[in-house]
């Protein structure tokens, strides 16, 4: 049964502004998304959707707080498959923090129920999308350009 | 035997073999693991060590799978009077695998009994910075530059069981 939290920390070598950007940027999150990108205009209270490359809405739901370049805190409702979506909305927060030479972002997604699909298939997907967050705000490019089987 | 107590995936724009090798080679090690270095005989049953900037064994282990490029197995023990008798083998696991034109790393600690969240805070604080700053050799050469605070409720823990923390 998995736990109704996932935690994911990763360290980039950017600086909290660009990490913010890339984050909430329409166009960037193309990049490392795997062609899907975000849209809201990322005030409290404001709507907030994934959109896969086709037009479909992935993911939707509101923004709970924002603080650039900080925090924010999405309530979120996959819309791709049924099965999960009827599990209901989850919360995500993202923190970022200058650590040293680096930036640490945390993704914390939770959703109050045990046994959830949703936290299982956000622990595979959450470790793809920040490891091509990574690449790009390091190389230029990411590391997956597809999504893997 | 074990429980899998932390799991951390990440995807390396690399090769199996060259992640392999920064996994289980010192001059590797040295840049991404805080100046540790890594010590392995690629063989089961092999020494796994790693040592400290000052030469001191920090991690005195033994090979338990090993088959490169994608999998090694080792007993990852902390070399602090005490600690094996007090927390059981602790065992690191990474698998290695091909994942279109990316390698995925996954890193399992896992413990041979069950322990509290504060002594597993030390290794869930330390693996996202070690391991991304890998990432980091692996993709641009250099490492990332951050500087851990020292563990401090794992510590607090560990002294608490009457382990001797240096």
């Amino acid at each position: 049964m998995s736990k109704p939290e996932f935690v994911y920390v990763t360290y980039i070598k950017t600086t909290p502004e660009k990490l913010w950007e890339a984050l909430t940027d329409r166009k960037m999150s193309k990049l490392y998304w795997f062609g899907a990108h975000l849209e809201s205009d990322w005030k409290p209270g404001s709507p907030w959707k994934i959109v896969h490359s086709d037009g479909r809405i992935m993911d939707s739901g509101e923004i709970l707080e924002c603080e650039k370049p900080k925090r924010i805190v999405i309530k979120w409702l996959n819309e791709w498959s049924e099965e999960i979506k009827a599990e209901g909305y989850s919360q995500c927060t993202m923190e970022i923090e200058q650590v040293d030479g680096a930036v640490k972002l945390t993704v914390m997604h939770a959703i109050g129920r045990e046994g959830t699909k949703f936290i299982g298939a956000v622990s595979g997907g959450w470790p793809r999308i920040l490891s091509n967050l990574k690449s790009l705000l390091e190389t230029g490019s990411v590391a997956l350009e597809s999504k893997p089987a | 035997m074990s429980r899998p107590d932390t799991v951390y995936t990440i995807y390396i724009a690399s090769t199996p073999a060259r992640v392999f090798e920064a996994l289980t080679t010192a001059e590797y090690a040295k840049q991404y693991f805080f100046g540790f270095a890594v010590e392995c005989e690629l063989k089961v049953g092999g020494a796994f060590v790693v040592r400290a900037p000052d030469g001191s064994v920090h991690i005195d282990g033994k090979v338990l799978a090993c088959d490169p490029p994608h999998k090694l197995s080792v007993t990852w023990n902390v070399n602090w009077p005490g600690l094996v008798e007090k927390l059981g083998e602790t065992i690191v696991t990474y698998d290695i695998a091909q994942m279109g034109d990316a390698v995925r790393l996954t890193m399992t600690e896992s413990h041979e009994r069950e322990l509290p969240d504060d002594i597993l805070s030390g290794g869930r604080a330390g693996w996202p910075a070690i391991l991304s700053s890998l990432k980091s050799v692996l993709e641009t050469g250099k490492p990332l530059s951050v500087k851990m605070e020292p563990p401090m409720k794992m510590i607090a823990a560990l002294k608490a069981m009457g382990v001797k923390v240096p």
